[in-house]
């Protein structure tokens, strides 16, 4: 079902002011006489700090100050930031100081805020400030961290774990017992970063009639952020405002509440000054959280037609040095493994090793690519043991149309039971397949072989748990000129979210998306929020937006029917009136009506309604909403050289209905292309002391546009969502999710006359080039 | 210290408008346009020359403005993102951008824009090979760039077409 707005690729309401160059990034507002900041970093990735000397710093013309944790602790009500989500599964506590003071647990861990007139000051300054560290062992690999007397990433911790968790269901001693086969194999995926192209940033200004501070932050979780700040500084709700300006991509760090901001905002109420302080990329490599490394030992155990009866083995997850945000990414790659499968047994045992790298919490797909690249490699080695194709064992696998709603056996980190709501994942990989030549494929191989070409098909299934709840607020308000105002607790950082909440209340109220303005991230704007992260917006503010749309028109036609004495069933709304429908006849404009219901002293408001053409809703939605799809990737791999050139993706994906067809493609086209840098390119590199070796663009390799396949191929299935009224799915991570398993699955198709087996991403040439010659995947670290 | 707080008076023109200002001789020529001229289209992503969000027009000619000192610029002519528009009135390539998807969180769009300009000032009739290269020191984590080269090849017929119809 399409309307005549949601469902059409409308003109995104935030294009034009981001094409004039006249849209607003955190670094484009400034005040006069804001002070910047430069911070001092840590150069040790573990070392005790036995002092800080600042005296040459503050000589430097237009230092104001140089801060350090004595500075800030007497105006803080906690030294620490305590926001790890709730888990029973910790085994210590990894707060991050607001300032490190006694110990640095990683590289680039802030130490001292330098404040100066200008950034090119504070820099100068910060490189004055002394600091003297006492060096102490670190650990850069988390299966170091393991070893029978490592030494602790933290000094005085009692171990390195930072939480351990098994998972599972069924049982699986009996399922291996009885298995025709069983097939082991270790695996890892490596740390990546975000790399939005904006990096972090934040400044801040005490209004001073008021005592209003007011942070504009990067950040995608302004409300979280708010209540944070509140809590640190001890002000009230009312004297603290915290607004998301454009943001130039978050991609899951920009959600995390960082040092930065308190000190920042701790500082423009200190000085009287704003302060503004703009992450560099240097920065946002040593400071900015990542994810991926993980290490997965793993068993899989098959009937002789290739049935799944059981999985199980170990994950080790480099938790980073603190906890920044929980649990959650080893739980969700844990909680994804099984997904698009019937699994009838299933065990794993998770622990979270603390290392002395930056903290890890979720980046696009937050976990659940780890999870596909391993379930689907196992699939393919269980497909080349037994001589199976490799789609066919998944066919033989996967939860079929027939099966859903699919009830697993697991649960959501929240304790909800997973329920597999929608799609057809059968359907869904036959289409793919189809598209891509599957069936022919290895004629085209052979022939390509005979010519001394090496190509590959791989295939990867995924299925992504969108729409996290429990609420996202949405209120929708026509001000009495008839503009249509909405506000939300969600965040924008390039996802359209803006065009997406015009285009659900415009398909109620008038579908005059001119007409519309909408205020995201701004916790002046509404109370409550949660934000942008787990592919959640369109699902969870969508669906808010929708029910207060609703019901202001409801209210709007009500209140004209009385003003036009004409019964509701006959009334429309189109453009900004309220008219018969078809429009021969009686109208009203929606200005009218929003001042017929704003009221007037000791008059009757028509038709007897609540004050306000207003409506505010939080619709809840507890149970996820889980999208799923089918990618086929078509790879060349030059032997000789080892590189790998993508040729081809089919990406056959189900994300419910499509709001926006052209915004979905973007993100999946989007996603895809991290997922590929992630299969190829991306390495974040430390050294065995955890000094990090890729601290720049040219060294950290992104995705360039000549790197890109060819246009992908994208198919769209549409199972709505029974569980929201829009019927939709999130869509945001789905492409970067199956991209490593599908490359994987490609290059090691195209490398099959050498029977090599790849365990481990990114695939480097060099690595390639050893697997070739017979060696295995060198450690890398 | 005393030199980095020299300054000196440069005069140049930025989107057909003549400046004459004081600046730091240090002074990045990206930090001038942003926080001096208050030009916040032009983007800074990396400070060192790879991500071209800065990437602006200097005499007609692509350059990463992060790599260059303000003070190099007296002289010269500039142009920005926001001297592409004439007006209310668009650039091909912006209005073909938005058809195609080609932004979202539209942080590199400034530096793909003025990048682009470029290449059709030299080549009216791209292929999309030829745009996959143009643009190819200019980093999107968001589109995937498929959107951005569609929207240049498109855009590049509108302008072949209306040059037609001025000849
Ligand atoms: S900011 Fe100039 S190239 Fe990145
Ligand atoms: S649109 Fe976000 S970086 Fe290109």
């Amino acid at each position: 079902m399409s309307g005549r707005i949601v469902g059409q690729s409308v003109e995104r309401l935030e294009d034009r002011a981001l094409l004039r160059g006249e849209a607003r990034f955190v670094d484009d507002i400034s005040f006069p006489g804001t002070w910047h900041v430069a911070f001092v970093r840590s150069a040790h990735a573990h070392a005790l700090i036995l002092g800080v000397d600042k005296t040459a710093a503050l000589e430097i013309p237009g230092v104001h100050a140089v801060l350090t944790m004595a500075d800030l602790e007497p105006h803080l009500s906690d030294r620490l930031l305590r926001v790890a989500l709730p888990s029973p599964a910790y085994r210590q506590e990894l707060h991050r100081p607001v300032l490190a003071d006694t110990e640095v647990v990683h590289v680039g861990e802030p130490i001292a805020a330098v404040i100066a007139d200008s950034r090119y000051i504070a820099e100068d300054a910060a490189a004055l400030v002394v600091v003297d560290y006492d060096p102490l062992p670190a650990i850069s690999d988390c299966r170091d961290a393991m070893a029978p007397g490592a030494p602790r990433a933290h000094k005085n911790a009692p171990h390195n774990i930072a939480a351990e968790f098994d998972m599972g269901y069924g049982d699986c001693d009996a399922a291996f017992a009885k298995a025709a086969h069983v097939f082991r194999e270790s695996y890892w995926q490596h740390r990546g970063v975000a790399q939005s192209m904006e990096c972090r940033g934040v400044i801040a200004a005490l209004e001073p009639m008021s005592d209003v501070l007011t942070m504009w932050s990067s950040t995608q979780t302004p409300h979280a952020g708010k209540r944070v700040l509140c809590g640190l500084l001890g002000r009230d709700e009312d004297k603290l405002r915290v607004i998301t300006p454009d943001v130039g991509g978050g991609f899951g760090p920009k959600l995390v509440f960082y040092p930065e901001e308190a000190v920042v905002a701790l500082a423009a109420q200190l000085f009287g000054h704003p302060i503004k302080w703009i992450e560099d990329r240097r920065e946002h490599f040593v400071s900015t959280t990542q994810e991926r490394d993980q290490h997965w030992d793993m068993e899989i155990a098959v009937d002789a037609q290739g049935r799944v009866l059981g999985l199980r083995g170990a994950l080790l997850h480099d938790h980073g040095a603190y906890t920044a945000r929980g649990v959650n990414v080893a739980y969700g790659s844990a909680a994804a493994i099984t997904l698009p499968y019937v699994i009838p047994a299933y065990f794993l045992d998770i622990k979270l090793v603390v290392t002395n790298k930056v903290s890890v919490t979720p980046i696009r797909g937050a976990g659940q690519p780890q999870a596909v690249f391993v379930m689907e490699r196992l699939l393919d080695r269980a497909a080349r043991e037994l001589k199976i194709d490799r789609a066919e064992i998944r066919r033989r696998n996967l939860v079929s149309g027939a099966q859903i709603p699919y009830k697993t056996p697991l649960k959501t980190r929240g304790g909800m039971q997973v329920v597999l709501d929608s799609g057809d994942y059968p359907a869904c990989q036959a289409a793919a397949l189809e598209r891509a030549g599957w069936e022919a494929f290895h004629t085209r191989k052979a022939a390509a072989l005979a010519k001394g070409r090496h190509i590959g098909l791989g295939v990867a299934n995924y299925v992504e748990g969108t729409g996290r709840g429990p609420f996202e607020p949405v209120s929708v308000r026509v001000a009495e000129n008839g503009r249509i105002h909405v506000a939300s607790g969600a965040a924008a950082m390039g996802q359209s979210t803006k065009t997406m909440l015009a285009q659900v209340v415009a398909e109620q109220l008038g579908c005059d998306m001119s007409n519309i303005t909408v205020v995201a991230g701004d916790t002046g704007a509404i109370e409550l929020g949660m934000g942008g992260f787990n592919s959640r917006q369109a699902v969870m503010a969508g669906s808010s937006a929708h029910a207060a749309a609703l019901k202001v028109r409801q209210k709007a036609l009500h209140v004209a029917s009385h003003m036009l004495q004409v019964g509701e069933q006959a009334l429309e709304i189109e453009g900004n009136v309220v008219r018969l429908k078809g429009g021969d006849g009686p109208q009203v404009e929606l200005a009218e009506v929003a001042k017929a219901v704003a009221g007037l002293p000791g008059y009757y408001i028509p038709g007897n309604v609540e004050p306000g053409l207003q409506a505010t809703e939080h619709v809840i939605i507890n149970d996820m909403t889980y999208a799923n799809g089918t990618c086929v990737v078509e790879v060349k791999v030059d032997a000789d050289t080892g590189l790998v050139t993508v040729s081809r993706v089919v990406f056959a994906h189900d994300c419910g209905r499509v709001l926006h067809p052209k915004i979905v493609e973007g993100q999946i086209i989007g996603g895809i292309a991290h997922g590929l840098g992630n299969a190829l390119f991306e390495w974040m590199g430390f050294d065995e002391n955890a000094q990090p070796v890729s601290t720049t663009l040219a060294e950290y390799l992104l995705m360039s546009s000549t790197e890109m396949p060819p246009p992908i191929e994208i198919l769209h299935l549409e199972s709505p969502s029974p569980l929201n009224e829009l019927g939709i799915k999130g869509v945001g991570e789905s492409g970067v999710i199956p991209m490593t398993a599908a490359v994987a699955s490609a290059v090691e198709d195209a490398l099959s006359p050498f029977g090599v087996s790849i365990t481990k991403v990114p695939l480097s040439p060099p690595d390639l080039i050893a697997l070739i010659h017979g060696a295995s995947q060198e450690k890398r670290s | 210290m005393e030199s980095v707080a020299e300054t000196r008076t440069i005069d140049l023109k930025v989107n057909g408008k003549a400046y004459s200002r004081p600046v730091p001789v240090r002074m990045m020529l990206s930090d001038f346009l942003r926080h001096e001229l208050k030009l916040t289209g032009t983007h800074v992503g990396c400070e060192h020359g790879v991500c071209g969000a800065c990437t602006i027009l200097f005499d007609g000619r692509s350059a990463r403005s992060c790599l260059m000192l303000a003070v190099q610029a007296n002289g010269h002519e500039i142009t920005t993102v926001e001297g592409l528009a004439s007006g209310a009135e668009m650039h091909p390539l912006q209005t073909a951008l938005s058809e195609h998807h080609g932004l979202q969180c539209g942080f590199c769009t400034p530096g793909m824009l003025t990048t682009l300009v470029e290449l059709l000032n030299d080549n009216p009739s791209p292929t999309a090979e030829d745009v996959r290269i143009a643009i190819s020191g200019n980093l999107c984590r968001c589109t995937g760039y498929e959107g951005i080269v569609a929207a240049t090849l498109e855009a590049a017929g509108r302008m072949r077409a209306s040059a037609g119809e001025r000849s």
